[in-house]
């Protein structure tokens, strides 16, 4: 597809997506109280939608992603968060 | 249109799903073996559970119409406990003789652990002794590049693992690549929320071609659409894809990779 049919097709939806990130980052500053590993891994996410790259997907994955090789010695729990807590520690 | 739901855990799903699926034309459903949502207390409680996927479900697919084949396996997110995991897998071989038995799944890792990997590594050998497909789990969010790093790494390292009878599920644009470039196929999960969109799937289908790729709904008891493939196609026809082309991912694709077991049949529509 023409760049111009994917605008037709998902413009409206990805702005719409994009202001809701907007609120998000504005709803959690409003905030009170200290932030998480969380908040520190989602603002080095974002800085990769700016990358001059055709690959900003990957690159906010990768970003939001365990970049360690080695096992976890044992699984204390069996859910996943969504970022890396020891990322904020490097 | 017709597709194969290759991934879906119809167990935690109401007959109204069977419903919808067969009228949005799916012509065959297959159900790893998953987490309940709790931890199992014993490996009775795996026996029942395989009875239930290799008995009552495909009886109660079958209501409507609909083939259902199984994976069996005990899911990463119980493989903390080793010697639990060791006792399951002694079970296996006498289920995976069943009628709608695929192979080994799915199998893979959920937090990377070291026993995580033990229990990968015993559920390989055995699909290695017994010829068996295998499908795998790739760990969710945060843990699924390393983990996906890790099973790719213990599937290689295993001279008797071919990695076209291995399809890694879950994939995303950062792992999607490394998985079809070591020969594997590759699953992408069509969620609401985690793992991917329809867009997202049609632009990783767009990137990387169609040749070893398949979409699932990955419906279970959790924010899930049973009728994510088929919301897919649509995608994939509001992108400009024809109708070969739609077939090819959600129909062919499928097909080729499960028919290498012998006891994957599909009833061919009659005009």
């Amino acid at each position: 597809m023409s760049r111009q049919q994917l605008l037709d097709l998902y413009y409206l939806e990805a702005r719409s997506k994009l202001i809701d990130v907007a609120a998000f980052l504005d709803r959690v500053e409003r905030a009170s109280g200290a932030g998480d590993f969380r908040w520190d891994a989602f603002k080095a996410a974002l800085a990769q939608m700016q990358a001059a790259t055709s690959a900003r997907a990957e690159g906010v994955l990768n970003a939001l992603s365990d970049p360690t090789t080695e096992p976890i010695p044992v699984a204390t729990t069996k859910a996943a968060c969504g970022a890396w807590p020891g990322r904020s520690a490097t | 249109m017709r597709y194969i739901e290759p991934h879906a855990h119809m167990v935690s799903r109401t007959t109204d799903d069977y419903q919808a699926m067969v009228v949005a034309g799916c012509a065959a459903v297959c159900e790893p073996a998953f987490w309940a949502g709790f931890d199992r207390s014993s490996a009775a409680g795996f026996y029942d559970y395989f009875c239930q996927l290799t008995e009552h479900e495909p009886r109660r697919a079958a209501k409507f119409g609909l083939p259902h084949y199984c994976w069996l396996c005990i899911n990463p997110k119980e493989a903390e406990d080793v010697k639990l995991a060791q006792d399951v897998v002694a079970l296996m071989p006498q289920f995976l003789e069943r009628s709608n038995v695929l192979g080994i799944g799915e199998i893979g890792l959920n937090k990377n652990s070291r026993n995580e990997l033990k229990v990968l590594e015993l559920h390989v050998d055995l699909a290695a002794r017994q010829n068996q497909l295998i499908l795998v789990h790739t760990p969710h969010l945060e843990d699924k590049l390393k983990g996906t790093r890790l099973i790719l790494d213990v599937l290689k390292a295993d001279g008797r693992i071919k990695p076209e009878r291995c399809l890694i599920d879950h994939v995303e644009e950062h792992t999607v690549k490394m998985v079809l470039d070591q020969g594997f196929w590759a699953g992408m999960t069509l969620y609401p929320e985690t793992k991917c969109t329809a867009a997202r799937a049609v632009d990783m289908i767009e990137r990387y071609g169609s040749e070893r790729l398949w979409m699932n709904s990955a419906c279970d008891w959790g924010v899930s659409v049973p009728l994510a493939v088929p919301y897919a196609a649509q995608e994939l026809r509001r992108r400009g894809h024809d109708a070969a082309t739609i077939d090819r991912l959600v129909y062919q694709n499928p097909k080729r990779f499960l028919s290498q077991c012998s006891k994957f049949k599909l009833i061919e529509p009659t005009v």
